[in-house]
């Protein structure tokens, strides 16, 4: 993959860099939530990211900035060298809810993209294509209340990529799906980030998804969300499961979240120099 | 092996509740649709058995009315036992349509046969269907005119409500100053207008147009706007990062979400445009079934009274079960059925 990375130049869009990035909300008391604080990343063209960390750390806050759904307090969002300031079809956004619009079937919800960009009766191959993709050919004319939780998955999915988009941001899609249904739509989404170098930042809660997709593992730590530490992926795709090294990062990062959840700062601070001494 | 022993138990405990159960609900379903022909059989005899009390002394409209449900009774269990897939539809229409033949023979009784209620008020059905045929050509005229400005005052209404609602409920501008303008003139009843809008347009037929689109606009915006204004925030991200402009978000994004609600203000505003219709009619518009009414009250013309009754009551549920058709075929995305 590195191949990939190397290959794509820098100013393509493709590429995030976030500086120093914060995030508020107003409670119902009025007060002010920190939900990102100083928080900085950057994501090379073509990678696969995974943020990680307790709920309420402010990661699917920082998804929706990357998307250009919100704005940030302050701080700097660039895809490429542009500045994010509105949402773009560049961007795909992928929830775990699949929010596929009810009133429309599988095939229009999948073109839809196309639709709002005016592009469909140039693209209209494409649909079949993408049916095709996900394996919902058979389903093209049902509506989303008639498929399965893993089937309207995979038509978001579609949904998500017939824009081309640059980069996709996956807001834990997959958490909601049985064992089964995930460890196949993981090997999906592998698959479409190997044939089209689409730059992805998954949101996950589930570490062994994070390890078996990932380039990069980014830990976030809560109140205010900020990078905890990197953890750099160095194990040959296709990986697998349950050999050792898999299963030596695994109990790794969750001895580094334990502490990152509950224990002291001194204890968070000594677990992460053992990470970075490893990783160096 | 256990499971294959309980499935097998299952299938037999199937099997014999099966042997039991066609034989009671056949003869439910026969007794179902024999009864429409003895409700008919019996009015017919009650008709011709018991003296009359009141004159005009009865024709033979009536007695040919019973005479066409029989034979539409016997049909129905034709159908029932020809055609397999009409089987529920049969089996679900011939208890009411026994009612409706009883009721037939009720109304028969206590006017025409006991004499218990007064006349010229209260006719017996003979007199009704008489006065309905004799004045077919008047109440068909009737029905027309009514029914052009209905449609021309909903179709006004619906349009204008559908734009006002839109508006408000996605620009908060508008909504601002839209909807305190809503609130304090939209409960008055469109009748209630009926002195300004009559100085307005001298044309009584652009006044009551007027009037029925102004009684259909409010529950339209209402509902449209509440629709629009809580369409789900997710899709319209979804939908944003799609690369959705306005047009897109508001049109096929808001306004489909918003359709249920939407369905809501046409039921609404249907049933206020009846009413509205029948007001504007016995007021200034020379024209229809609300104007028909108050002119044969005017004649102590009862039967046609009645007779314009009818007609309107078929006329409107006719309206209904369209538009209900129409919501069916357009909210088909919806889980399960909506009852209502």
């Amino acid at each position: 993959m590195s191949q990939l990375n190397g290959d794509a130049t820098i100013d393509d869009g493709s590429s995030l860099s976030l500086s120093d990035v914060a995030k508020f909300y107003s409670s119902a008391d009025g007060s002010r939530v920190h939900a990102l604080h100083g928080f900085s990343l950057s994501v090379a063209a073509g990678e696969m990211v995974s943020l990680i960390g307790p709920s309420g750390c402010g990661k699917s806050t920082l998804l929706r900035l990357i998307a250009g759904l919100d704005r940030p307090e302050s701080g700097a969002l660039r895809v490429g060298d542009a500045p994010i300031t509105d949402p773009s079809a560049e961007r795909g956004l992928m929830f775990q809810d699949p929010n596929l619009f009810p009133w429309m079937s599988v095939r229009r919800n999948i073109q839809a993209g196309l639709v709002a960009r005016g592009v469909l009766h140039r693209r209209r191959r494409e649909v079949d294509e993408f049916l095709r993709l996900v394996g919902l050919e058979a389903f093209a004319d049902h509506y989303p209340h008639q498929l399965s939780g893993g089937m309207a998955q995979r038509a978001a999915l579609a949904r998500a990529l017939i824009n081309h988009p640059k980069v996709l941001l996956l807001d834990e899609p997959l958490g909601a799906l049985d064992q089964f249904t995930r460890m196949k739509m993981q090997d999906e989404v592998l698959r479409l980030w190997r044939a089209r170098g689409t730059t992805m930042v998954l949101v996950t809660h589930d570490i062994d998804e994070a390890i078996y997709m990932s380039d990069r593992i980014v830990v976030v730590s809560p109140r205010p969300g900020r990078v905890e530490i990197v953890i750099d992926v160095a194990l040959e795709r296709p990986r697998l499961r349950n050999s050792q090294p898999f299963l030596k990062l695994r109990a790794e990062i969750l001895d580094l979240l334990h502490f990152a959840g509950g224990g002291s700062d001194e204890a968070v601070e000594s677990a992460a120099g053992r990470f970075r001494g490893r990783q160096s | 092996m256990t499971g294959v022993s309980t499935l097998s138990s299952g299938d037999s405990r199937i099997i014999s509740s099966a042997a039991v159960e066609p034989a009671d609900r056949g003869g439910r379903a026969a007794a179902a649709l024999v009864a429409p022909m003895v409700a008919a059989a019996c009015a017919l005899l009650l008709h011709w058995g018991l003296p009359s009390r009141q004159s005009p002394l009865p024709t033979r409209l009536y007695p040919m009315l019973l005479a066409g449900l029989l034979a539409a009774a016997v049909v129905l269990a034709a159908v029932h036992r020809a055609w397999p897939r009409l089987r529920p539809w049969a089996r679900h229409n011939a208890p009411l349509l026994a009612g409706g033949i009883g009721v037939l023979a009720a109304w028969d009784l206590i006017t025409l046969k006991l004499a218990l209620m007064p006349l010229p008020y209260f006719p017996g059905p003979d007199m009704v269907l008489v006065g309905m045929v004799d004045d077919r050509g008047m109440l068909l005229e009737s029905a027309y005119h009514s029914l052009i400005l209905l449609f021309t005052g909903y179709f006004a209404g619906v349009a204008a409500g559908l734009a006002s609602g839109i508006l408000i409920g996605w620009f908060r501008g508008v909504r601002y100053w839209g909807m305190p303008v809503l609130k304090v003139i939209g409960p008055i009843p469109a009748t209630a207008y009926i002195p300004l809008v009559m100085a307005l347009f001298s044309n009584a037929f652009v006044s009551g147009s007027a009037l029925i689109a102004m009684a259909v606009w409010f529950p339209m915006t209402m509902l449209t706007a509440s629709g629009v204004a809580n369409v789900p925030v997710s899709y319209l991200d979804v939908a944003r990062t799609l690369g959705a402009g306005r047009r897109y978000l508001i049109f096929r994004v808001a306004v489909p979400a918003a359709m249920p609600s939407i369905f809501l203000g046409l039921f609404m505003g249907l049933c206020t445009a009846f009413l509205t219709l029948i007001a504007a009619e016995t007021v200034g518009v020379r024209a229809g079934l609300g104007w028909y009414l108050k002119w044969q009250q005017g004649y102590v013309e009862y039967a046609k009274v009645y007779a314009a009754l009818i007609i309107m009551a078929a006329f409107f549920s006719g309206l209904m079960t369209l538009l209900f058709a129409v919501r069916d075929r357009v909210l088909g995305w919806q889980k399960g059925m909506i009852r209502w």
